[in-house]
Parts: C-alpha cells; structure tokens; sequence
C-alpha cells in the first residue's frame, strides 16, 4: 500500500493532456471517428428517454402560455401573444412571490453550502462510527419531503409541538411573515444539506491523501489546505451541488404548502404557478408563470457555469 | 483536549486518544442535527390518539396502534411494493443510461456534446408541475397511465439531468492514465478496467444511485398524477389518502407510523452503498 501510493499524485501530471487537442479539423483519423461513433452511441439511449418523455410537454406548456385559455371559460380560448407575460410581470403578486423566492434560495443555499462542506468533512474524514454517521446524515433527505413538513408544522403549532412551546407565551410563529420565512428556511436546510454534503463527500473523495500529506509537511495549516487545495480540487462537485440544488431552491412549493400554504407573504413562484394552474384553472397565465421561472432558473443556472467555467460539464478546457 | 484541538496531527499517543474524542463530538453534533426532527416524527409515531396533540417530546403513554393501523389499510402495502419495485428499476436505469452518457462527456470527443450537456439541463430547470398534465394526457392516450413503465419512465428522465452532471463531474477527475500503466505492467484491457477504474468510479456512481433512488422513492407530484388505482400507486401516494380512525380525527400518528415506515427502505438503501463507497475508496488507493 505504501509503495504503490507514493506514485499516484505524479501520474497525472504526465498524461492529462487530452486527446481531442491533438488532432486539427481538417482530417478525421479513424480512431477519431470511432471515438465520435462510440460517443453518440453512449448518449442515444439518455437523450432519447430525455427528449421522449418531455419534449411535448415542454412545447406544449410553451404553446399554452401563448393562449389566453382559462378551463372555466374555455370557449373564450384564443391566441394571446404575449398578453399573459405582460399580465404576470405587472401583478404585484409575481414580485412579491419572486422576492419570497429569492430570499429563500439565497439564504437556504448559502446555509447550505457551509453546513454540507463542514458535514461532508466530517462523514469523510472521522475516525470513529464512520458507517453509522454517513448514514444518518442521510436520513433527513430520504423522509418524505411533505411528511417532514407537516411534522415542522406541527413542531411550531403554539400547544402541539415542541419548538412552540420554547417561545414565550401566545407566539405563532408561522402566522408572521419573517418568522414563517425563517421556519421555511429552517425546513429546507435541514432537509436538503444532507445532498449537498453527499455530493461534496464524493468530491472530497478525489482529492489524493498524498497531496494533503505533502503540503502538511510543507507547513500548509488546516485553513490553507481546504482553500488552496481541496476546495479547487473540488471545483466541478461544487458546481454541480450548488447549480442543483438552487434550481430545486427557486422552485421551493413543498414545504410553503404545508407550513403556511402561502399566507402572510410567504408564498413562492411556484406556489403561484400551482394556484393559478390547479386552482384558478387558468392554463394560460399558469404556464405563463411556469415559463418565467423557467427563464429565472435557466439565467442562474447560465450565470452559475460562466462563474465555474472551465469546471463544467462539457467543456473541454477544464482538463487540468 | 484543548491542546489536542490547536494542534491536531502533531505528537503521537495522548493526541491519538484526544483526537477520537474530538471526532465523537463532532460526530454528536451531525447525529443530533439529523435525528431530533427525526425523533420527533417517530415520537409523534407512538403516540396515543388523545396525546398526540399535548407537544411532549417523549410520548407520555406509548402505543403501536399507528403501526397497526397503517396496515390495515389495504392499499399500503401493495403501495409499499410498488414503491420499491419503480424505485429500485428506476434507479437502475438511470445510473446505467446516465454513466453511458457521463463517460462519453467526460471522455470522448463528440459533435452535440453541448448540446445534450445543455437539453439535460434545460429538463432539469423546467417547473414540473406545467409539465404533469400534458404527460397525463400522453400517457392516457398510449395506454401507460397507471401502470409502473408509466412512472419509471418518467422517474429516469428527470433522474438523468443530476446523474449525468454528478457522474461526469466524477469521472473528469479519474486519472485514467492509471488504466494505461496498468495495461503496460500485463494486465488486459478488461482485468485494467475493473480492477483501476470501476474502484476509483465506484463512489462516484453509488453516490448517484443513492440521490436517484431518493428522488424516486420520495416523488409526489408524478405519482399523484399518473397513478389511480393499488396497480401502481406509490407509498407516498397512500400516505396522502390516509384518513384518521374516525372521519374528522386527524390522522396525525398513521401519517407519522407510515412516514418512520417509508424511511426504513431508504436506511437500508443507504447503509447498502455508502459500504461501497468506502470499499471503493480504499481498494482504488491499494491497487492504484
């Protein structure tokens, strides 16, 4: 073991070139055309299913948003244009709901992000009931998302829950808008650090002991060696935790239902999308609504892979 | 221990000891952290049906009639089997399709590369509650609604955005040319793919199938619209039908006895893999 580890952090160094910078444009080798065949051959089967599965429905919510279609008049059904974007974007309710949202994300993610990375070190790295802690770490993200927010519902409801009962006298938390939002936040990060710290933990799982020894040695303390060499090493697990989980974070509707269905200005986008679609049975503003958080979440997921770079999937310079 | 924690790593002996204290209490903080919301829903779980709502902490007067309860009904248990079943075959395909197309980004050159890297992801941001009825619709008209193809389906394609992401992050930070070394010491190409790649892949996969399984398993929104009948409704489906004992007693403590039920699975499911990803761990850096 000893022999064989010393070895590891070199290799790279040599090989890492990639291949497909050798080759220029012009002539394809055989074995550039074999490597492009075998490339499209592995990803059919996943683009197919993908584009299978949601491509009507996409268009189709697309199309809807276009419509002014609302299923209790249905015979007044016509193209819109862009009427039902222009409705959304002047409703006072979209930004409030919009703030709501981004408040959440922001504050869960960033939470989140601390919490996972010091949660993903200790799964990793602790000496003792490693198996035992590396499974109940997970535990709160496999309990049913709506289970879970009903029993924080219940844990903040003034005489039937515990946390209640820690207030002062006759406060409700989840009737007041900052506390309710606190108590959502709450929800969200307990439930959905657990994934964060499983990505960044197989991330961490990359970064050579080797290494980490060599720059101890070299007199590199704990703060340097997380920030100059495990936290860059980890660069495209961070993306992908992040990027994930901000996009499910802008479209938080679980946990609102449950804890306070909204009321009190604690009512996110995705909650509007749902009343507008389920309940006002207005299929035109609803998909309308669906299509701008769409482009919300499709802009930061746009600004999250320009910040990262190199680091994402796909690109080709990231090849260290 | 307060000398061990300035100074970790340094010295021998009495760090040794002071340092398995050190990561017991870090290790008491994360257990705490995870359990006590835990706790409280299993606390909920046995209570009686006229302490339920006093907000003990510990039950007063412990009962298992919420277990008992939950199956009598009926449609839990053939719900429980449906919810392994499309989890468990959902799971498996995603990880298999998804680790086809990681390790064609990660590695090859191909045209629409790009291309699938961005649809993967526009499916992954698009709010699937716009998306459900026009599936309903779809799955209506080809005969797959309320059948288990007609979650599985669904499960895969929207598992698939994260595994391909997940994977192919991993899989960009194999060093592979460790595949190369081992095949010029002797080994065939095969005997050098699994005993060099498939150890230092593995976490990463396991860690993917674990997220996936969870997505499944947990799934809501898809399983409310696309099931009607024992067929294929899923646990968490039966979980939103439960009535209380009487018609207007809330059925707190069924919902609280199903939901500790639901998460055994998951328990397992986990204990399962993260073995994996630590024997994948430490086999990779032996043979590496």
């Amino acid at each position: 073991m000893s022999i064989d580890s010393g070895a590891r952090p070199t290799v790279p160094e040599q090989g890492r070139p990639a291949p497909s910078h050798r080759t220029g444009k012009p002539a394809l080798s055989e074995g550039k055309k074999a490597e492009r065949k075998l490339g499209l051959l592995l990803c059919a089967p996943a683009a197919i299913i993908m584009v299978l599965v949601t491509g009507y429905p996409i268009v189709y919510a697309v199309w809807l948003s276009l419509q002014r279609y609302d299923l209790r008049f249905p015979a007044e059904q016509e193209f819109a244009g862009l009427a039902n974007y222009a409705a959304v974007l002047t409703s006072s309710y979209w930004w409030s709901a919009f703030f709501v949202t981004v408040i959440i994300t922001v504050i869960s993610v960033a939470i989140e992000f601390v919490l996972g990375l010091a949660l993903a070190l200790i799964m990793h790295r602790t000496i003792v009931a490693r198996g035992l802690t590396r499974t109940v770490v997970l535990i709160p993200y496999g309990i049913v998302t709506v289970v879970a927010a009903f029993s924080w519902q219940f844990a903040w409801t003034p005489d039937k829950g515990y946390l209640a009962a820690l207030l002062p006298e006759g406060a409700a938390p989840l009737t007041d808008q900052v506390s309710a939002l606190a108590i959502i936040i709450l929800a969200e990060v307990w439930k959905t650090t657990p994934f964060m710290a499983l990505l960044l933990m197989a991330g961490l799982a990359l970064v050579p002991d080797d290494l980490l020894k060599a720059a101890q040695v070299d007199g590199a303390g704990p703060w340097q060696r997380l920030t100059k060499i495990i936290l860059p090493m980890m660069k495209p697990a961070i993306l992908v935790a992040l990027l994930f989980r901000t996009l499910d974070a802008f479209r938080v509707f679980d946990n609102i239902y449950i804890l306070t269905q909204g009321s009190n200005g604690t009512g996110s986008v995705s909650m509007l999308g749902y009343d507008n679609l389920f309940k006002a049975f207005n299929l035109g503003i609803g998909s309308a609504i669906s299509v701008l958080i769409f482009i919300a979440v499709a802009l930061i997921a746009f600004l999250f892979i320009k910040i990262f770079g190199a680091a994402a999937p796909g690109s080709d310079e990231g090849k260290r | 221990m307060a000398t061990a924690v300035a100074a970790p790593t340094r010295g021998s002996g009495q760090s040794a000891a002071s340092k398995k204290t050190w990561w017991s209490v870090a290790n008491l903080v994360v257990l705490l952290y995870a359990l006590i919301p835990v706790l409280w829903i299993l606390s909920l779980s046995f209570k009686t049906a006229d302490t339920v709502t006093d907000g003990n902490f510990i039950p007063r007067s412990w009962t298992f009639e919420n277990y008992a309860q939950v199956f009598q009904i009926d449609l839990f248990t053939s719900a429980l089997i449906n919810s392994i079943g499309i989890a468990i075959i959902s799971t498996v395909l995603a990880v298999v399709i998804g680790t086809m197309a990681a390790y064609a980004i990660a590695r090859l050159d191909f045209p629409g590369k790009k291309l699938l890297v961005g649809v993967s992801l526009l499916i992954a941001m698009f709010p699937q509650i716009s998306l459900v009825t026009p599936l309903f619709n779809i799955e209506r008209a080809i005969g797959l609604f309320d059948t288990w193809p007609g979650l599985i389906l669904p499960y895969i394609t929207f598992a698939l955005p994260l595994s391909i992401y997940t994977l192919s992050a991993f899989f960009r930070e194999i060093p592979w040319e460790l595949e190369k070394a081992a095949q010029m010491d002797g080994a065939t190409p095969l005997q050098a793919f699994r005993s060099v790649i498939v150890p230092l892949a593995a976490p990463g996969v396991f860690t993917t199938a674990i997220l996936v399984f969870i997505f499944c398993w947990n799934d809501f929104l898809f399983a409310v619209s696309l099931t009607s009948t024992s067929r294929s409704q899923t646990a968490t489906v039966a979980i939103s039908q439960f009535t209380g004992a009487s018609q207007f007693a809330e059925p707190t403590g069924s919902i609280a006895a199903a939901a500790v039920l639901l998460t055994i699975p998951i328990i397992i499911f986990v204990l399962f893999f993260q073995r994996r990803i630590v024997a994948g761990l430490t086999s990779g850096a032996v043979k590496g």
